[in-house]
């Protein structure tokens, strides 16, 4: 293989990026010499990863991420790691120990969470495409909020070995690109069996996207345009949705009912996996050094007062205190339960229509600091969590602005027709270009 | 409900450190989220959720892994080739 090396050294003017590498090696390949950045909560070997926290300061992986490999293999230039809500744990960017990402549609405005550093760095044409994480909308969040295109893969389509586990039974590596093509290209190269993730199905992509949604069935659920959604933001997508209709697509009135349940079950869930999860960042392995002369909670304790932010040791507290004893069944149960509602649902709709769609946030990026209350901060990821819980797939494409910033439309599909949602947001966005 | 007393016993287990200063805002704060949650007690059934699924096992034997030097790089106390841990006993 021949090998060159990228040249990248980009005003980061909205704080992006964690790590830049200045000369990145690239090859030949699908993606040959095609500046790809990386969220930080991927394993890179030999450029620091630290999800954005201080407790992996100065971490550099030994091995890199399945993800990685295959973007190597592709010829892809790794130029860097982009900043994000530390260890995935946010809507924002803001839950950064390094400072915010700004959104380069607005700086007033923050990017969109967990992925927000990806997403400015697309947005901002710092890189063609970039990475990201989705645990609860991690990547169709900062997709929407910066106006470009964001998929969060099936459940078992990519491998996650090398992602730094927060809540691993939700969590998904997927790409973000400024074009439906782009993102059709980069789940190509990572999608995927991998030996060393047992959840991982041989399910590879191959597909190119076709804009063709004729005789598609789609429905529109009733929960997504409900109360607590901007009625502006609801209108746009509905336009959107009616373009859909032009292209020869029906659609359906729906119901998730079970949506009453999905946020508290995805909390519960994702506080609980994290909660353990997380239990692995001592500062013996990696990170800021225990103090070996102390007892071991002491000198845990210490490091990870100093090492966490305030979000995640939020999470592990209420993680930690719904699986413990006495609230178990309470929590932990009662949330399995819901999302199995939540699943039978989707199995539900998805016998009668082929995809559903709606908005993917209730409003457009929030101004920075505007949300400081940690509840009002989990209420506004209530659209993008189902998807997460029930394991499919689904988009968010740009579908135009409300108050000046971007929008995005979301398209949810069956299990493993990661294609038909491609297509869907392929058909839509060469319509409107 | 929660108690300051009751959020400073979950941080104890969880290792996690916590200043009196700030049992104040997190008790607060897991309260309103816990009442959020409450909404959970209207999910009917209870049984724990079970899948049609088998472990899957690959066989015992020896495979390449990282080399000794490459796992103790990240590790900040390490003595005579390994890693150097608080005492537990």
């Amino acid at each position: 293989m021949e090998a060159h090396e990228l040249s990248f050294e980009p005003d980061d003017r909205y704080n992006a990026f964690l790590a830049v590498c200045k000369k990145a090696p690239c090859g030949k390949g699908k993606l040959a010499g095609i500046a790809v950045a990386v969220k930080d909560n991927i394993s890179t070997k030999g450029i620091e990863t630290t999800c954005a926290s201080k407790i992996l300061k100065g971490y550099i992986p030994p091995y890199d991420a399945h993800a990685v490999e295959l973007l190597r293999h592709a010829g892809a230039a790794i130029v860097g790691k982009t900043n994000m809500d530390e260890f995935g744990m946010g809507t924002t960017t803001e839950n950064s120990a390094f400072g915010p990402t700004l959104n380069p549609c607005d700086t007033s405005r923050v990017p969109g969470g967990s992925s927000g550093g990806s997403a400015a760095a697309v947005a901002g044409n710092m890189v063609r495409m970039a990475l990201g994480t989705d645990t609860g909308g991690s990547i169709r969040c900062p997709a929407a909020f910066c106006g470009i295109v964001g998929l969060k893969p099936t459940y078992g389509r990519v491998s996650r070995y090398g992602l730094i586990a927060y809540a691993n039974s939700l969590e998904q590596i997927g790409p973000m690109g400024r074009t439906v093509s782009d993102v059709s290209t980069l789940l190509q190269v990572i999608a995927g069996k991998d030996r060393h993730d047992s959840t991982s199905y041989d399910r590879p992509y191959t597909h190119t996207p076709v804009a063709d949604v004729k005789g598609l069935k789609i429905g529109i659920p009733g929960e997504y345009f409900g109360g607590g959604v901007d009625p502006k933001v609801a209108g746009v997508v509905k336009t959107a949705i009616s373009r859909l209709e032009e292209l020869g697509a029906t659609t359906v009135p729906c119901s998730i009912p079970s949506m009453k349940f999905a946020l508290a079950a995805y909390y519960v869930t994702c506080t609980c996996e994290a909660s353990s999860n997380l239990a692995r960042f001592d500062g013996v392995r990696y990170g800021p050094a225990a103090d070996t002369k102390k007892s071991w909670h002491d000198a845990y304790k210490e490091v990870r007062k100093a090492g966490f932010g305030t979000e995640v040791r939020r999470r592990i507290m209420l993680g930690t205190f719904a699986l413990s004893s006495g609230y178990y069944g309470k929590y932990y149960t009662k949330a399995q339960v819901a999302r199995e509602n939540v699943k039978a649902d989707f199995a539900r709709l998805f016998s009668e229509v082929d995809l559903l769609a709606g908005p993917t946030m209730p409003t457009i990026a929030f101004r920075l600091k505007e949300k400081s209350d940690p509840l009002s901060m989990y209420l506004s990821d209530i659209l993008t969590v189902p998807a997460n819980l029930a394991g499919i797939p689904a988009i968010s494409v740009p579908c135009g602005k409300a108050d000046g910033m971007p929008v995005g439309l979301q398209i949810m599909g069956r299990p493993f027709e990661d294609e038909c949602v491609i297509d869907a947001a392929y058909a839509y966005e060469q319509a409107v270009k | 409900m929660v108690t300051e007393k009751d959020v400073e016993h979950i941080a104890e287990l969880a290792d996690i450190g916590i200043n009196t200063g700030e049992l104040g805002t997190f008790t607060h704060q897991f309260n309103a989220i816990l009442d959020y949650f409450d909404v959970l007690d209207q999910v009917k059934g209870d049984t724990t959720v079970t899948r049609d699924l088998t472990n899957i096992m690959r066989e015992d034997v020896v495979e390449p892994s990282l080399s000794r030097d490459e796992v103790l790089k990240n590790a900040a106390a390490q003595e005579d080739g390994f890693i150097k841990a608080p005492r537990v006993m």
